[in-house]
């Protein structure tokens, strides 16, 4: 009996895409956003307001995932920015592949901040690559303040979670601080903001905060390579 | 549920490497899985069970090595397992720890057996 040692990753042809598209994306220099939430945390609404309070001349662009409907494409596409559905048709969370066939015929300079929504779900779209520069993880005040703690996996990976829904803190027993406690707890420095996509209440921060990753970026893809 | 998808990427690697080893025979593959890594044991091995029945792999035996989350700690050096996402150094209390591990999705290894018959489909030019 031989052995023989492996030693590659299980979804090493999506993290092969994804790092296709991750060298796409910063070649054009485009900033590329995975938003994941559990189901019905608010990442459309997020991005609806989002995309009201941006200046109509601005580079966007949003991929959405659902399993089924192109409600949210439709819902989006109000704005007057380029939105495409991708309906995964039974497939719990969005791949690389899906991403790139997703991309074919967009012109390369039509956007440079790339949303990407991912099919409601907090675990399965943890593991899939999809060549973004950061996750965001979105939780509601009607979820558990432990949910960082029980879904830990996408805690660990996001740059950021936004907490959605404060306008409704007020009547539900659920402590903010407890919740960032609990993301810190999974993933310590983990940056966190609080919002109502409701009221408007926190945007100001949360664009900001997309503000400051764009520059970054834009910085990072313009700095000359090392060596 | 996306087990389905991983247990059918860990078998095209077992394929794929199965291929290179024509008249060998697959009996285990090792794959190691992290604490946070988002993906369920015993889903996985309920779903690798289902696709490889009555396929030329019935009976691969898939061995899962489960990786607890691990900080470094930069302070004194020391690496030590999180319980319960305390990620305090047990050492010397520093707080500000950095993961090196928990997150694993990765294939270890083979086990073939080169004696016995190949796993059909192996021999000859594909």
């Amino acid at each position: 009996m031989d052995r023989v040692p492996l030693e590659q990753k299980v979804l090493s042809e999506n993290d092969r895409l994804a790092a296709a598209l991750r060298a796409r994306f910063a070649e054009r220099r485009v900033l590329c956003l995975n938003l994941i939430s559990s189901p019905g945390a608010g990442k459309t609404s997020l991005l609806e307001k989002t995309l009201e309070r941006l200046d109509p001349g601005e580079r966007v662009a949003v991929l959405t995932g659902d399993i089924q409907t192109d409600n949210d494409a439709r819902r989006l596409a109000r704005f007057g920015f380029p939105v495409r559905q991708i309906t995964t048709g039974g497939t719990c969370h969005l791949d690389a592949r899906m991403i790139e066939r997703s991309l074919t015929g967009w012109r390369p300079d039509a956007f440079d901040l790339l949303f990407i929504e991912n099919v409601g779900n907090l675990v399965c779209p943890t593991s899939y690559d999809l060549g973004e520069a950061a996750k965001v993880v979105v939780l509601s005040v009607t979820e558990g303040e432990d949910k960082p703690l029980k879904y830990p996996g996408i805690f660990h990976r996001s740059s950021l979670m936004v907490l959605n829904k404060i306008d409704l803190l007020p009547y539900v027993p659920f402590d903010p601080d407890a919740a960032e406690a609990n993301a810190r707890r999974v993933h310590p420095g983990l940056e966190a903001l609080r919002v109502s996509t409701l009221t408007g209440e926190g945007f100001d921060g949360w664009l900001a905060w997309l503000r400051a990753q764009r520059e970054r970026h834009a910085q990072a893809a313009t700095a000359p390579l090392a060596g | 549920m996306h087990e389905l998808g991983i247990a059918t990427a860990v078998l095209d690697a077992v394929r794929t490497e199965a291929r290179r080893r024509p008249g060998a025979r697959v009996r285990r593959v090792g794959l190691r899985l992290g604490e946070v890594g988002g993906v369920d044991r015993d889903a996985l091995t309920f779903c690798f069970e289902a696709i490889t029945r009555d396929t030329e792999l019935d009976g691969l035996v898939l061995d899962i090595e489960h990786c607890p989350l691990r900080h470094r700690c930069p302070a004194c050096d020391r690496t030590f397992e999180v319980a319960r996402f305390e990620t305090q150094c047990p050492i010397c209390g520093c707080r500000d720890t950095v993961c090196v591990g928990g997150d694993e999705l990765e294939l270890a290894y083979l086990e073939v057996d080169d004696d016995g018959p190949g796993t059909p489909g192996t021999e000859g030019p594909q």
